[in-house]
């Protein structure tokens, strides 16, 4: 086997495209490579965050919705109660209002029954007047008297 | 398979570098350059070697400057696939801190991939060429154009690397441990006492040669010897075609194979050298 001067060509040329590729090709191509890593890195790290928010924002959502139909049901509870309440209460001032219609009239009813009451007898002591004047003027028949009062004593 | 050559003349020729070298005469090329001893250089390997070196370092730069941290273009993709690939390996094998152990390990993996891949090149259509260039363009005759076009089948280079490796893994010794310590680890393992100074200095450093040698003599080995066979079933005639079919679907894993094992025992080798026992 022949070796000869190629040999110091070959170390040379070697030598230079081992510096060459480490000082203009490594560093650039590994800097690409990890800059890219890094940034899908970060990508798969938000994606996971954002993940987990959407996670936690549907179960703030879900809780805010069911404290809202609680909320909703004790507002229609609270509703029914007071319109019960208020039936109640109208009912017993209706109650009321009739006990007090009905006495008013039975009142009234009374004070009618009194005034025609005095009426009748105002008309009786006319008519007794009237009758008493009748048998002034019929002094003769003393006897008659007697009927006319008779009569009007009936009449009562 | 150019007819008027004999079956042994034809390999040779495939097997033979093109030379270069400076005589009285000035600049001389290939059968003058047989008495030239040590200062030969072998053209077809330094072209192919350094051209191949150059298309890696211009494909990668070109992505590196428009290199983009958002979405990437399919070239940048690609680059970046490898350069994982690449980084991943060293991680996981080498546990300390150096700007230096990665791009190596991107440059060997890659370059000597490259130069693998040219296995796959038909073995006349280089030579030809190169026959038809020197014939018509330069007056020579074609059976002296040479042309290796595999650059990972010449020892000169698969030793270039190895050495360039060999002196990393002495450097990584010597700042990790200090010199102290590298001369402990030469002399006092496997046998901790001082009577086996000797036999231990011999051991370890039979096992620091060993790995720059059998870097060298792996990656040659291989690929001389598919290339090889590569040759000699070129040389039978119409049965080539399924033959070469198979030898180099074959190839497809063996090569980029034998790039990921260079590439990976330099990093095991410099992790070794940079850690304290």
């Amino acid at each position: 086997m022949n070796i000869n001067a190629t040999l110091i060509g070959q170390l040379i040329a070697f030598a230079v495209f081992v510096i060459f590729c480490m000082k203009y090709v490594w560093p650039p191509l590994m800097a690409a490579i990890e800059a890219r890593q890094k940034t899908i890195a970060d990508g798969l790290a938000d994606a996971e965050r954002a993940g987990k928010d959407l996670e936690l924002a549907q179960e703030k959502a879900t809780a805010q919705l069911r404290e809202a139909k609680q909320q909703a049901a004790e507002i229609i509870e609270q509703a029914k109660k007071r319109a019960n309440q208020l039936v109640d209460e109208e009912t017993q001032r209706g109650h009321a209002e009739r006990e007090k219609i009905i006495n008013q009239g039975y009142a009234e009813i009374e004070a009618e029954r009194n005034r025609a009451k005095e009426d009748l007898r105002k008309q009786v002591a006319a008519l007794a007047v009237v009758g008493a004047e009748r048998i002034l003027q019929r002094e003769i028949d003393a006897a008659a008297q007697d009927d006319i009062v008779e009569k009007l004593v009936a009449e009562l | 398979m150019a007819s008027e050559y004999t079956t042994s003349e034809y390999i040779k020729h495939h097997l033979t570098n093109a030379r270069m070298c400076t005589s009285d005469d000035g600049i001389v090329f290939n059968k003058a350059c047989e008495d030239a001893g040590f200062w030969v250089w072998h053209v077809d390997t330094l072209g192919w070697s350094i051209g191949l070196g150059l298309l890696f370092l211009w494909l990668f730069r070109s992505v590196a400057k428009k290199a983009t941290t958002g979405v990437p273009s399919k070239t940048q993709a690609f680059v970046e696939l490898v350069v994982d690939f690449v980084n991943e390996n060293v991680t996981s094998t080498f546990h300390g801190r150096s700007s230096l152990i990665a791009p190596l390990a991107l440059t060997i993996f890659v370059w000597v991939l490259l130069m693998n891949l040219m296995d796959l090149v038909p073995v006349d259509v280089l030579p030809m060429i190169a026959g038809a260039i020197g014939e018509y363009g330069f007056g020579m005759d074609p059976h002296d154009v040479y042309m290796k076009a595999v650059p990972t089948t010449d020892l000169n280079l698969t030793f270039a690397l190895a050495i360039g490796v060999f002196f990393l893994i002495i450097y990584y010794s010597l700042k990790m441990k200090g010199i102290g310590g590298f001369a402990k680890e030469l002399t006092m393992q496997p046998f901790g006492h001082w009577a086996f100074i000797p036999v231990n200095f011999i051991l370890e450093t039979v096992t620091l040669l060993a790995r720059p040698l059998s870097l060298a003599l792996r990656l040659f080995g291989n690929l001389y010897a598919s290339e090889l066979i590569f040759i000699l079933i070129a040389t039978i005639g119409l049965f080539q075609l399924p033959l070469h079919f198979a030898w180099a679907v074959f190839h497809i894993l063996v090569l980029p194979l034998q790039a990921f094992i260079f590439m990976m025992l330099t990093i095991v080798y410099l992790s070794l050298a940079s850690e304290d026992h």
